[in-house]
């Protein structure tokens, strides 16, 4: 294979060397200015207290509303924006405020959570004082610190933006698939037509490319399991690429997300299993004396397995986007609007690059999913 | 570590509970609404599908088989239309030679019916001649005989002349 083509076209090969040419004198410029700058030691001093305060003083400024003298920290940032959050950002200081349910040791508890003012403000309940800090609600006592004893009796059932997003996927799957079935159920027998074309082949790559090789003759029956499966992560994984709402929620970069279709997967997988699958496990073909070690090693494979589908699948997707924040973040760490441009081509690259993750971290976490399946109903004991 | 999972189920539980809830609900529904018609109409589409081409085939074949068989009973017929166009011809000229023959053989036996007759007719009629010729001579010469015998003289020249002729020749 050949790239050599590429640079054939001038505009190209132009394009190319000032690209370049951009980026060496981007990175250029800041480090003159910190020479310039290095009277003003201020910014550097104050850029760890401020770090540090911040994680000590509840209910800190939102980083995005810092004015422009104050440090940029790039981490908090990002991973503000990768977590959950009791509110729904859409704009500058315009937020959604979501549902907030608690249940107390005293009773449950429902309030909107634009009550904290972006977690400036406590809130006055029925029962106790809360307060968000880091995005999380605990009880604050009376001077307004942190109630470690009372906290610990408080669930937090909230409507999250993370569970905000999944509900919305979920009304985006329903309405997709129903009127996907009901086109079947007009067209009988005849050639797909419109979205079922779009979504005929995928569920049949779903059927024969992921359930009928790894499961065998068994497939119809998990054939559900795997399509909402499929499904779920591909149009979360897709949805969390969009930066703007009623995008940008990290639904499958959340790790208790991937907890939930892995532990159903677990559920799965051994609810499922047949004599051999157990038989594997507890009897192995091995002399009888490696039992202690075989049998634990094989119940740890069971655990194991699902656990690395719920690492894999957040791990990939926070990754992707954490690149995308952190190219952003460039811009204000540089304090240089120069620098967008740059920025917004790597960040576009990575979207595109994104774009195929979010259909193969689906189409992995499927098959891995089909692989487990099928070793657990195998008929043949090895 | 144990900071870590401090508050874990406090501020977690209600994410794996809803989310947890919300993906069973979504498998539940889209189980009944969607997968179970979309996979059932694919199944049977595949089913017509393969019915379809396998009836298909079927009919390739039955067109291939009456095909042959058509051709077969074209050739079939070929050649009996040319067996019997052979006979005939066998039959005609068989027929002509015959009537060649039978026209022949016939023809002859006519000639020789006529020839037989005009021999006989000749013979009969060269026999009246020969009849009517002496009948007349006798005649003449029973007329002369008795004209001569009238005249002594006469009689006598007469031999006499005859003699001469006799002489002569």
């Amino acid at each position: 294979m050949s790239l050599a083509h590429i640079l054939d076209s001038k505009k190209i090969r132009f394009s190319a060397v000032f690209a370049l040419f951009l980026i060496f004198s981007y990175l250029q410029a800041p480090a003159q200015a910190t020479h310039e700058n290095a009277p003003h030691q201020l910014e550097d001093t104050t850029f760890t207290n401020q770090v540090e305060s911040d994680a000590h003083v509840p209910g800190t400024e939102h980083p995005e509303g810092e004015g422009e003298h104050e440090p940029f920290d790039a981490t908090t940032v990002i991973m503000e924006h990768i977590a959950d959050s009791h509110s729904w950002h859409l704009w500058g200081h315009t937020s959604i405020g979501l549902p907030v349910i608690l249940y107390t040791d005293k009773g449950v508890e429902t309030f909107s959570s634009s009550q904290f003012h972006h977690g400036e403000q406590p809130y006055q309940g029925k029962y106790y004082t809360y307060g968000l800090v880091e995005d999380k609600i605990y009880v604050l006592d009376a001077n307004g610190q942190i109630d470690k004893v009372a906290s610990a009796n408080i669930y937090d059932f909230s409507i999250t933006k993370n569970i905000a997003a999944i509900f919305l996927s979920i009304a985006l799957l329903l309405i997709i698939f129903t009127s996907v079935a009901s086109a079947y159920k007009k067209r009988v027998g005849k050639a797909p037509k419109g979205l079922q074309s779009f979504i005929e082949p995928i569920i049949l790559f779903v059927r024969d490319e992921i359930a009928r090789p790894n499961i065998g003759n068994h497939y119809a029956k998990f054939m559900p399991l795997l399509l909402t499966l499929f499904f779920f992560i591909w149009i979360n994984n897709l949805l969390g690429l969009i930066p703007i709402f009623p995008g940008g929620a990290n639904v499958t970069g959340n790790i208790f997300m991937t907890f939930v279709l892995s532990f159903i997967v677990l559920l799965a997988v051994n609810l499922n299993a047949n004599k051999y699958y157990w038989k594997h496990i507890f009897t192995p073909d091995v002399p009888w004396w490696l039992y202690p070690i075989m049998i634990p090693v094989e119940l740890i494979g069971v655990i194991s397995r699902p656990f690395a589908l719920m690492i894999r699948l957040y791990a990939n997707i926070s990754a992707g986007h954490i690149i995308v924040l952190s190219l952003i973040a460039l811009i204000f760490i540089f304090k240089s609007i120069a620098l967008a441009p740059v920025s917004v081509a790597f960040v576009l690259f990575m979207d595109v690059l994104e774009l195929l993750v979010a259909f193969l971290q689906a189409f992995i976490f499927t098959m891995l999913t089909a692989l487990f399946i099928g070793t657990a109903v195998d008929e043949h004991h090895h | 570590m144990e900071q870590l999972f401090e508050g874990l189920l406090n501020h977690h539980i209600g994410f794996v509970v809803w989310s947890g809830l919300a993906f069973l609900i979504l498998l539940l529904l889209l189980k009944k609404l969607a997968w179970k018609p979309i996979l059932g109409a694919i199944h049977e589409r595949e089913l017509s599908i393969e019915t379809a081409l396998a009836s298909a085939e079927n009919a390739k074949a039955e067109m291939a088989r009456l095909t042959s068989q058509n051709e077969a009973l074209l050739n079939q017929a070929r050649a009996e239309r040319d067996l019997i166009l052979k006979e005939a011809k066998e039959l005609k000229d068989k027929i002509v030679a015959e009537a060649k023959n039978s026209a022949e053989v016939e023809g002859a036996k006519m000639i020789e019916k006529a020839r037989v007759e005009i021999e006989s007719q000749k013979a009969a009629a060269l026999a009246d001649v020969k009849n009517q010729v002496s009948t007349l001579s006798i005649e003449i010469a029973e007329k002369i005989l008795r004209r001569q015998f009238e005249d002594q003289s006469k009689q006598e020249a007469l031999v006499s002349d005859l003699l001469k002729e006799v002489k002569l020749n």
